[in-house]
């Protein structure tokens, strides 16, 4: 077992990281060490990581902007596109967030963690080249096509509604570019391990990371399964594949690519409280094993999608979605627990021991690195996997399913939830890896609380307006005359104020951190600026296996399970309300 | 002279990330893609009146 003495990157000590030296015998291997956490930086693997995080910035610029256009939409008063142009942005918008920002900038976390914390070279520049290329061209190609108006079929794009064959060939690109990064990863940690630049178990983070990528294999081999019959069909060289059994292994790809990126943002979390205020995992085993939980039974989650489908029966509807899933509902629990407890620890440590929440409010909530991450917990938890497991249950689904509450939920899980913990690790990538210090400090620090309030009003007053019955992917609710009643437009209402200010907190992040990596202060040759971090206010911060309660990250967990409880029970009874029985 | 410790079982499964990758793989495959394939191959035609 790895010794609870080791942080979530696998480094001992302090939160003050110790330099680590190169390995002997390496002197072959092109890297540096960080001035600031000590760490080995492979100089193959940093080149790969910057232009994936530029291309990442990209997609989420280019998403975002539909975000807005999209917002702005079904804000029913504004009503801002035509017909035609709303189907092609809402088609923009979803890959390019869904998919594209989010592979991009999972690719860089898994060169990073892999290179970095097993102190190893990148496999392959060779095949990081191939891959990096490969998403570049399917992204262009994808969304080309989609603004030409040949591809305006959503992002799941349904048989029998088909696209030009190009939108699916760039699909495949950019699935196939990303299977084979995983396999440059994959490669890389064999590497490590055949040549023992680690001792015993991979650092948590790594251990995330690969959770994070054998999920992504799963999810690939089922885009490849998917797109390349219906690429094929698009050319007019095979039949129609079956609808039912497209949305079956679409959703393979389309709902367990948000499961790599669940695995992926807990894996951020880690490295962030441990970043921010040092944190430890507070017991290595437990969180390990919840990882091979999401493994072992996350990607059933698909099969929410399937709810209300009538090919498939309701043994293997409830089994997928609530038996089996439950495990993984539990692992996010585990997580949702373990690393605020973490937190708690260090801080209580360090002589924030006040009453239950002391070590919250000292916590560095003007580093956006922490805020980031911390609200990125809150909103993943409270509103995502609240509403997530609730919408997820077959027989509750039914007065859910197609409205916007599908979206208000994975708002907050994806956006609320992954986006916003990306954020705060940028905030950290790019003075680690493109070496600047960001500019307009003071912009960057309230940053996350914009888009974070933004992403929450977005979530909620699609979850509201859903309640009421209003439909997801449609342009125009009024279309049929007004059945939906004020309340229902009140609350478009403030998605699309939530939507300007995720919007506006998404331009602020883009802009500062495009202007930091162009003119912002170089740190070569010294530490990066601090964001801040907690100061002790004891003389000796008190070692890692002396005991330290985790009561607020306790209380804080019961109000979790009751907000869950209530709104369970919430949702039967407005189910029950639907067939009164009198 | 460090004696060998011996792992737990879940501690040697955790440490074996290509185990994991194909339980991770066969797994849901099952669970999800070939059941929820069976019973889509298994729907009778409609008969048309």
């Amino acid at each position: 077992m790895t010794p609870q003495s080791t942080n979530s990157i696998g480094l001992t000590g302090s939160p003050e990281p110790a330099v680590v030296l190169p390995q002997p015998g390496s002197s072959g291997i092109r890297r540096r060490i960080c001035d600031t956490t000590g760490l080995p930086i492979c100089l193959d693997a940093q080149l790969f990581i910057r232009i994936n995080a530029v291309l990442a910035i990209v997609c989420l610029l280019i998403g975002g902007i539909g975000a807005i256009l999209l917002a702005l939409t079904r804000w029913q008063t504004i009503h801002l596109l035509r017909v035609d142009w709303f189907y092609r942005i809402l088609t923009l918008h979803g890959l390019n967030m869904l998919i594209f920002w989010i592979l991009f900038i999972e690719v860089a976390i898994l060169y990073f963690v892999s290179t970095s914390l097993l102190k190893v070279q990148l496999f392959s520049r060779k095949v990081a080249w191939v891959s990096v290329i490969m998403m570049f061209v399917g992204a262009v190609m994808v969304n080309v096509t989609i603004l030409v108006g040949k591809a305006d079929v959503t992002m799941t794009s349904y048989l029998p509604l088909l696209a030009h064959p190009a939108f699916y060939l760039g699909i495949i690109l950019v699935a196939v570019g990303t299977l084979i990064a995983v396999y440059n990863y994959f490669a890389t940690i064999y590497v490590a391990k055949r040549d023992k630049t680690y001792e015993g178990s991979v650092p948590l983070v790594v251990f995330g990371a690969t959770a994070a990528a054998i999920i992504a294999v799963v999810t690939l081999l089922h885009g490849a399964v998917v797109m390349v019959p219906t690429f094929l069909h698009s050319l007019g060289w095979i039949a129609q594949p079956d609808p039912m059994w497209y949305r079956l292994i679409w959703w393979g790809l389309g709902h367990q690519s948000q499961q790599v990126n669940v695995c992926a943002m807990v894996s951020v979390w880690y490295f962030l409280g441990t970043m921010t205020t040092g944190a430890r995992p507070i017991n290595e085993a437990v969180c390990r094993s919840a990882f091979v939980l999401y493994i072992l039974f996350i990607n059933l989650a698909s099969a929410h999608h399937l709810l209300v489908d009538p090919g498939v029966g309701s043994t293997w509807k409830i089994w997928n979605t609530s038996y089996a899933m439950y495990l993984a509902v539990l692992a996010s629990m585990i997580h949702g627990f373990t690393v605020p407890a973490s937190v708690e620890v260090s801080m209580r440590a360090k002589g924030y021991t006040k009453g239950l929440f002391a070590w919250l409010t000292n916590a560095p909530w003007k580093n956006p690195g922490f805020s980031g991450f911390f609200l990125s917990l809150l909103i993943f938890g409270f509103i995502g996997g609240i509403t997530g497991v609730t919408l997820g249950t077959q027989q509750i689904n039914i007065i859910a399913h197609n409205t916007m509450r599908i979206p208000g939920h994975f708002h907050a899980t994806v956006v609320g939830g992954t986006t916003l913990a990306f954020m705060g690790l940028i905030y950290y990538v790019v003075p680690l890896i493109f070496r600047r210090d960001y500019i307009f400090k003071p912009l960057a620090r309230i940053q996350p609380y914009l888009f974070a309030t933004g992403i929450m009003m977005l979530s909620l007053g699609m979850s509201f307006a859903g309640s009421m019955g209003v439909s997801r992917r449609s342009w125009d609710i009024d279309g049929a005359g007004s059945i939906y009643g004020p309340a229902a437009h009140l609350m478009l209402g403030v998605a699309g104020i939530g939507g300007i200010l995720a919007f506006l907190g998404l331009l602020t992040f883009v802009l500062l951190t495009v202007g930091t990596v162009l003119f912002g202060r170089s740190n070569v040759g010294r530490k990066m600026d601090d964001w801040g971090t907690p100061k002790p206010l004891v003389a000796k911060v008190a070692a890692a296996s002396e005991h330290q309660s985790t009561r607020g990250t306790m209380v804080l967990a019961i109000i979790f399970l009751i907000s869950f409880a209530v709104y369970y029970f919430a949702n039967w009874k407005a189910l029950a309300d639907v067939w009164p029985v009198r | 002279m460090k004696e060998p410790t011996k792992k737990h079982p879940i501690q040697r499964l955790m440490d074996n990330p290509w185990l994991l990758l194909v339980l991770g793989v066969v797994i849901p495959t099952l669970s999800y893609t070939v059941w929820g394939w069976i019973e889509l191959l298994l729907i009778t035609p409609a008969t048309l009146p």
